[in-house]
């Protein structure tokens, strides 16, 4: 235990891992941005086979409140009003009926053939993408090695242990910094392993030439319309993901973090003598 | 974090998002760029027709499943004189026509339509906004016409000239018009349907009568059906790319 605490740069990306992911950062993007634009040919949700116009679970509408119009959403049997946003945005006096506001869309404007193709192409990206990236992990052991968690992580103790210092924002150091923490695996894994491939598959669902070959998908999940809710729940799920892991990747050290998502490196401290 | 570093942070993000987003937008009317981006629906339709079953049958449903609030697009009464004349004589002067690359050509009235081999189905029916509406359809079996007027073999596409006028143009592209490729042609729920949930189909609906594709999207199911024609290809029609919503940037394949 001698000696100051020294720098070391160990490699921690693998190429693989670091072109996948900036092209995923590009795909997902414009896969989501077009997929709002998409949704908002018709801003309502159902669940089941068919759409129950009257009674969809999620809508974003315009109403005219006193003689005001307002941009009001609905979910469940709760009325938000989300004027400026969602139902009712634009610039003051340019407003308009949409679902989501022009920034959030590919492209700004109403263009719902323009969405579908930006969506498809970059749907196929995606699913090749994501291809390259599942058949090197599996085969090259970065899934079993890198993310699935160590028996030692999975001890009860060592969760709750994890569990409290992250909620505290206090991050791994030293050789335990060497590897993913468990919450950070588990998190990684559901992602990679149940919300990106549920998301292709309920994209797949909303084909009707795709549900006549393969109509078990389809029923898997309780019908297209609810396929096709699952599938906007799921883009929610993976914003949130996003936004989390963008401040973790923040507040754990913006430029270590960056630079081993771009040259691989990344700079872990370890006791003096032992580099 | 610092309050500098918080500033510097928040302004690199809101310039990096006026800029994706103004890039964005200008892509979008980049033709190079969407003709590129293009090339996806060609995968698709390849994918779709190399691995899936060509007659594979689209879900049916039962009559407890039938939508009562079936919602229609597009045209809802037609306005064209043709279509207004031919309705004020109760459609008895109506003949479908099926002509181009066939060796017989045909001019049928409702009642020899009617007399075809047909088809009833429970479909469920996807719109291209996101919305679904199951619905029960009666109608002659597309295969039982294209079979009665044999098609040439060159033939590689069946068109769908409609009565209605769904844009003003002034070169007259504003016609509802739809093609299929064969495979879809001949597939067994492939109709063209004259009733709709036990009942005359419905104006509405594409009265008198309606193709029914049910593994494409609800553009595909052109109404006010007057002309079946034969082509193999379909640069000449309309402005070139085989149907209204394809001609408007929509995919023609509508398997997705």
């Amino acid at each position: 235990m001698a000696g100051k605490p020294t720098k070391v740069l160990v490699k921690r990306h693998a190429l693989v891992t670091r072109l996948t992911h900036w092209l995923n950062v590009l795909v997902i993007s414009l896969l989501l941005m077009s997929g709002l634009q998409i949704f908002n040919a018709h801003p309502a949700l159902y669940w089941g086979a068919k759409s129950t116009f009257a009674e969809p679970w999620l809508a974003m509408t315009k109403e005219e409140i006193g003689d005001q119009p307002r941009g009001i959403t609905t979910v469940g049997g709760l009325k938000f009003d989300t004027t400026g946003v969602l139902g009712w945005s634009g610039p003051e006096g340019m407003r308009e009926q949409r679902g989501f506001p022009s920034w959030a869309t590919v492209p700004s404007w109403r263009d719902l053939a323009t969405g579908r193709n930006w969506h498809f192409f970059f749907a196929w990206l995606f699913v090749l993408n994501g291809f390259v990236y599942l058949a090197w992990g599996l085969l090259g052991g970065h899934l079993r090695k890198d993310l699935l968690p160590n028996r030692d992580q999975l001890a009860p103790g060592h969760i709750l242990h994890e569990i409290s210092t992250h909620a505290r924002l206090k991050f791994a150091k030293g050789e335990e910094a060497r590897r993913y923490n468990v919450i950070q695996k588990f998190t990684y894994l559901a992602v990679i392993l149940v919300l990106l491939p549920t998301m292709v598959a309920t994209g797949l669902c909303m084909s009707p030439g795709f549900n006549a070959a393969a109509p078990w998908l389809v029923d898997v999940f309780g019908g297209r319309q609810s396929a096709r809710s699952i599938h906007f729940i799921s883009a929610g799920l993976i914003v949130a993901f996003v936004v989390v892991h963008l401040v973790l990747v923040v507040l754990s050290g913006l430029w270590n973090n960056m630079r081993s998502m771009i040259t691989g490196r990344y700079a872990i401290e370890v006791e003096g003598g032992r580099s | 974090m610092s309050l500098n570093r918080r500033h510097w942070l928040t302004a690199a993000g809101a310039t990096v998002t006026s800029l994706w987003l103004a890039g964005c937008d200008k892509l979008a009317t980049n033709s190079t760029f969407t003709g590129v981006l293009r090339v996806a629906e060609k995968w698709t339709y390849r994918a779709q027709r190399l691995v899936a079953d060509r007659n594979a049958l689209a879900a049916e449903f039962t009559p407890a499943d039938i939508s009562k609030d079936f919602k229609a697009n597009g045209t809802l009464r037609p306005q064209d004189d043709e279509y207004t004349e031919l309705m004020a004589g109760g459609f008895a002067d109506y003949r479908l026509v099926v002509d181009g690359l066939v060796e017989r050509p045909l001019e049928l009235t409702l009642g020899q339509v009617r007399a075809l081999p047909s088809r009833t189905q429970i479909t469920r029916h996807d719109c291209v906004e996101g919305w679904s509406s199951i619905g029960k359809w009666k109608g002659a079996r597309l295969s039982a016409l294209l079979a009665q007027a044999k098609l040439k073999p060159e033939a590689k596409y069946i068109v769908f000239h409609c009565f209605d006028t769904l844009e003003q143009t002034l070169d007259g592209s504003g016609r509802y018009y739809e093609s299929i490729d064969l495979v879809d042609a001949m597939h067994p729920q492939t109709i063209l349907a004259y009733e709709m949930n036990d009942a005359t189909l419905p104006v509405r609906h594409g009265y008198p009568l309606r193709l029914r594709v049910e593994r494409q999207l609800g553009y595909k199911h052109a109404k006010y059906v007057m002309r079946i024609e034969a082509v193999s290809d379909f640069s000449q029609i309309g402005r070139g790319q085989g149907g209204f919503w394809p001609d408007r940037g929509y995919e023609w394949y509508a398997g997705i």
